[in-house]
């Protein structure tokens, strides 16, 4: 499926990591970020969405089920600026509380897909020869099943309801992204791991006799994580969209779930009287995949010293 | 050259199983009956539970019942729905749609995205620059379902410039739209890549050889640059045309177009797991196969790349 | 911007005769996020038809900056020509519009670079790339034009040049590429050739074998021959006169055997005394220690001041202009007399 696979990097686009990147991270990297302003926009952005997600107590008096239905579909004014929807709720209120499940979701399975496609891909790129292709051409597999649509079959085929605990519906919808997503993840760590591995004190770390794993968590990993955070970290805007996406078509989150995609599926039969329905949590949900977006772009350009 | 297609196409064999028994495994492994909800409300009559599961092998363990499936793709015979349709002749209705789709979407890609990234690389740091970097950042971050719905409803029924849905008759000019909505994101990217590219490109060596023989202006940009610029955008284009032509479940399901994305999600939707099984086979073999054939373009395009 | 630097010394043109190429009191800067990097400060030199003018320096010092700028093929921005004139044949090239100073390029001045892989087209046939010439500047057909190139690859010497005319760069070996650099550069039969490092990223004979082309065919077109090195063994048999650069600017200058027999500048010496030669072999190169000063900020006083053995007091505040020391010989050293004489001792630092 084409349309909506969630904004990712190319694999090339990813920064090469070697000794040096991994040292600029500390100091020269950081230094050059808080001076774009990409950054700066963006790490905002950043801490006020997740701010809102985690108390959206602060920015709205009222509770996503306060709805009156003899409001329903009222447009914006200065009592709700913007607007009622269908079950006569406050879009506003919604759009506040919606900002949780899609961000949760975002960072979740950007958690599982670092957890799966990080450790494969150490792996493969680590201990190379037989390990890699089987990895690898497992990585092939899952990469040929277009994300949207292996999610939509998997959830197609664990269907849920309206009495479904909210955290399992969030669980599986991360489970059956991150289950399709770790391919991308595992394919730039293990490029990652080779550069590193082959690097010279790596070699000489081999050469004194040290041991496969304490060897993975005290040379390759610190080194080779760089670039996975920052793709990671722009998928984060692509699972958020991906999300939004599967609840948009009906087997995402579910009602009772407060979520930006469900809002946006619900506007869709009403989209030519009221806009406002689509236009609110629309934006909410693009200015929150932008953020991401933007911030892990700004990493990467401080990160790549081509780039500057 | 026939050696490496050869090998190539020899890899593919794993991935297209790999793929296949998954999606097979989904849809047909799950607890519960399979035959649940299948025909509508009732339960479904006894003698045609007796006639699928004796068709599909499904009283056979899992590999062997699906060994027994691909046997049957491998000779063309993709098999019928519950509903007595042939997969095979439901595919071959939707391909053409989904075809002319995809190409309405490359030549957006081709048009405004080379387009914009060409005037972008060219000056780099101007307005004009900064505008693209803008733009194609915020229309990354707009996941497709959004940029479709808004542009439905502004450009489709708000204006009526464009038909806002395409039901049976797909013609060119009512596949615009969602043409441009199936676009968008890739567009984004070609435009940036495109940027980068041409903008490495200008400032190398050959480029000031061409100008050190007197090139003109247009024939050192035109040629000399451009030539080596586009290598990687087109390939990231045919890439992306192998995507395409797997259908667009969200693009198509929004603007009605009656292409492969619809048919697989109303099939998803329906758990049709026949239909489901055989359109995903046809539209990985033909992701595989134009990747297969975008890397020999590739190789025809960059004299350096040998598939010898 | 010519103020500020000390001595525009007029030269001796040989006998009135406007010479083919005549760089005067050049500048070029590159203006960067790190700052201002002064790259060309004052250069001055002429050339004439048939002479061949070595351009020796360190890294850095500014030599292919100046050979872009005569060429007009500065990275623009960040490079800028803040001052000075480039004349071929009088014609001052830095004062035409684009249109018109690009039909010196190729056709009167060529140049051929140091890294000849990376300075050809990698997608396009070396034929192709030799056969453009004839076909932007001289309008001839595909087939002619690829007639002529053959030509052209048989004249610098590439064996089975009709059978590989269609070959890409990477499948030539790095003397056989530089080979057809220099045929594109001699295509249209330049009056002036500028060669940058021709064989720095070649091996030993190689290098001379292209070293031994070039000398023949700027002895048959009668060319004025630019050639720019780093060390003075590799020029020293072919060329007529050198320049020596650094930070910008001209050091020394001198007829090349006048130079190898005794510098008058300590930088030259330095750079003598660090040529491997043949009959001290096994013994240790002295380079020069230290470092070319920072273009973004040169310092005040000679510019070699602080890797120079003989530095005093004087040259802390004056920066020595480029003055005549003995006829023909022009060095910018405010001891240059008795460093050509021998008759100064090194400052114990
Ligand atoms: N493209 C460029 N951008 C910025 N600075 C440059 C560029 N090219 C040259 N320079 C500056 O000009 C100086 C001289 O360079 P160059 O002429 O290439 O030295 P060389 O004598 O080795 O040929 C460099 O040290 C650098 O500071
Ligand atoms: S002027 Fe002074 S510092 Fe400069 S080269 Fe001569 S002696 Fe050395
Ligand atoms: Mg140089």
């Amino acid at each position: 499926m084409a349309d909506p696979t969630p904004p990712v990097v190319a694999q090339a686009e990813a920064p090469e990591t070697t000794e040096t990147t991994v040292r600029t991270l500390g100091r020269d990297a950081w230094h050059d970020l808080v001076r774009k302003p990409t950054f700066v926009v963006s790490a905002v952005l950043f801490v006020f969405f997740v701010t809102i997600a985690i108390a959206p107590g602060l920015f709205t008096s009222l509770s996503p089920t306060d709805c009156d239905l003899a409001l329903s579909r009222q447009g914006p004014s200065s009592a709700a600026w913007f607007g009622y929807d269908n079950n006569g709720c406050d879009v506003y209120t919604h759009t506040i509380y919606g900002a949780r499940a899609s961000i949760m979701v975002g960072v979740l399975t950007a958690i599982g897909v670092l957890l799966i496609g990080g450790i494969t891909g150490t792996i493969a790129g680590f201990y190379g020869r037989a390990t890699d292709t089987v990895v690898s051409r497992l990585g092939d597999i899952f990469f040929g099943i277009p994300l949207l649509l292996g999610a939509l079959i998997v959830l197609v085929s664990f269907p849920g309801g309206a009495d479904t605990p909210e955290l399992v519906t969030i669980s599986k919808v991360v489970l059956a992204l991150a289950a399709l997503g770790w391919p991308q993840i595992m394919r730039i760590t293990r490029s990652s791991v080779l550069q590193v591995r082959s690097a010279d004190y790596v070699q000489a770390a081999r050469a004194l006799g040290a041991g496969g794993v304490r060897m993975i968590l005290k040379h390759i990993v610190p080194n080779s994580i760089a670039p996975v955070i920052v793709v990671a970290t722009i998928a984060i805007g692509g699972y958020i969209a991906a999300e939004a996406t599967l609840s948009f078509l009906g087997v995402g989150l579910q009602p009772p779930v407060v979520s930006w995609g469900l809002a946006i599926s619900r506007a869709q039969d009403y989209v030519r009287t009221s806009p406002h329905m689509l236009l609110f949590p629309a934006s909410a949900l693009s200015l929150c995949v932008l953020a991401f977006i933007m911030l892990g772009d700004a990493i990467r350009d401080a990160l790549d010293p081509k780039l500057r | 050259m026939g050696r490496y297609v050869a090998r190539r196409l020899l890899q593919m064999i794993p991935v297209v199983i790999g793929t296949t028994f998954i999606i097979y495994a989904l849809v047909w492994a799950l607890p519960g009956d399979p035959f649940a909800g299948r025909c509508g409300a009732r339960p479904c009559p006894a003698a045609y539970v007796a006639e699928m599961t004796d068709k599909y092998n499904l009283d056979d363990p899992l590999p062997i019942a699906y060994l027994q499936y691909f046997g049957n793709l491998l000779t063309g015979d993709f098999g019928e729905t519950f509903q007595g349709l042939s997969v095979g002749e439901e595919l071959l209705r939707a391909y053409p749609t989904t075809v002319r789709l995809a190409l309405v979407a490359i030549a957006f890609e081709i048009l405004i995205g080379i387009g914009a990234g060409i005037l972008a690389g060219l000056r780099r740091g101007s307005f004009l620059d900064n505008l693209v970097l803008v733009s194609t950042l915020v229309v990354v971050s707009i996941p497709v379902f959004v940029i479709g719905s808004v542009l439905q409803l502004f450009l489709g029924m708000r204006w009526g410039i464009f038909p806002a849905t395409v039901g049976g008759d797909a013609s060119l000019y009512n596949l615009i739209l969602p043409g441009f909505v199936l676009a968008a994101l890739s567009l984004a990217y070609v435009a940036r890549l495109t940027r980068t590219s041409l903008a490495e490109n200008r400032r190398a060596d050959y480029v000031r050889t061409a100008v050190a023989k007197g090139m003109p202006q247009r024939r050192v940009i035109g040629i000399h640059a451009m030539r080596n610029s586009l290598i990687p955008v087109i390939t990231f284009i045919g890439a992306d045309f192998g995507a395409l032509l797997g259908g667009a479940i969200v693009t198509e399901g929004i603007f009605n177009v009656p292409g492969v994305g619809n048919l697989i999600f109303r099939s998803i939707t329906a758990r049709d797991g026949v239909m489901v099984t055989g359109a995903v086979t046809v539209l990985v073999l033909v992701f595989l196969l134009v990747n297969l054939l975008v890397d020999l373009v590739y190789g025809w395009l960059d004299p350096r790349i040998s598939h010898g | 911007m010519a103020t500020t630097q000390a001595g525009i010394v007029p030269r001796p043109d040989q006998a009135g005769v406007t010479p083919l190429l005549e760089v005067e009191d050049l500048h070029v800067e590159f203006r960067t996020r790190d700052g201002v990097a002064k790259a060309v400060n004052g250069v001055s030199y002429t050339l004439h038809e048939g002479e061949t003018l070595a351009v020796l320096g360190e890294s850095g010092s500014g030599k292919s900056v100046t050979a872009q700028a005569i060429m007009g093929i500065l990275d623009s921005p960040p490079g800028f020509v803040t001052g000075g004139a480039v004349r071929f044949r009088g014609q001052d090239l830095l004062a035409l519009p684009d249109d018109e100073r690009r039909a010196y390029r190729g056709r009167s001045i060529s140049m051929i670079f140091q890294d000849a892989l990376s300075a050809l087209n990698p997608v396009f046939p070396v034929g192709w790339q030799i056969a453009e010439m004839f076909r932007v500047h001289e309008g001839l057909s595909k087939k002619d034009a690829r007639k002529r190139a053959i030509e052209l690859m048989e004249q610098v010497r590439i064996p089975a040049a009709r059978e590989r005319v269609g070959d890409y760069p990477h499948q030539f070996s790095g003397g056989m590429r530089q080979r057809i650099m220099i045929a594109m550069a001699i295509a249209l039969d330049p009056d002036v050739l500028i060669a940058d490092e021709p064989t720095t990223a070649l091996d030993v004979t190689v290098q001379a074998q292209i070293m031994q082309l070039l000398a023949d065919l700027q002895r048959d077109r009668n060319m004025g021959l630019i050639l720019i090195a780093h060390d003075l063994g590799v020029v020293a048999d072919v060329a007529d006169k050198i320049e020596v650069m650094y930070s910008g600017r001209i050091m020394e200058q001198a007829p090349v055997h006048d130079i190898y027999a005794a510098p008058a500048h300590p930088y030259t010496k330095g750079l003598l005394e660090s040529i491997p030669r043949v009959d001290l072999k096994g013994q240790e190169l002295s380079a020069i220690k230290g470092l070319p000063p920072n273009l973004t900020n040169i310092p005040a006083g000679c510019e070699f001041r602080p890797r120079c053995p003989y530095a005093r007091e004087i040259c802390k505040e004056q920066r020595p202009p480029l003055a005549e020391v003995v006829p023909g010989r022009f060095s910018a050293c405010h001891f240059a007399q008795e460093v050509l004489e021998g008759d100064i001792e090194p400052v114990q630092q």
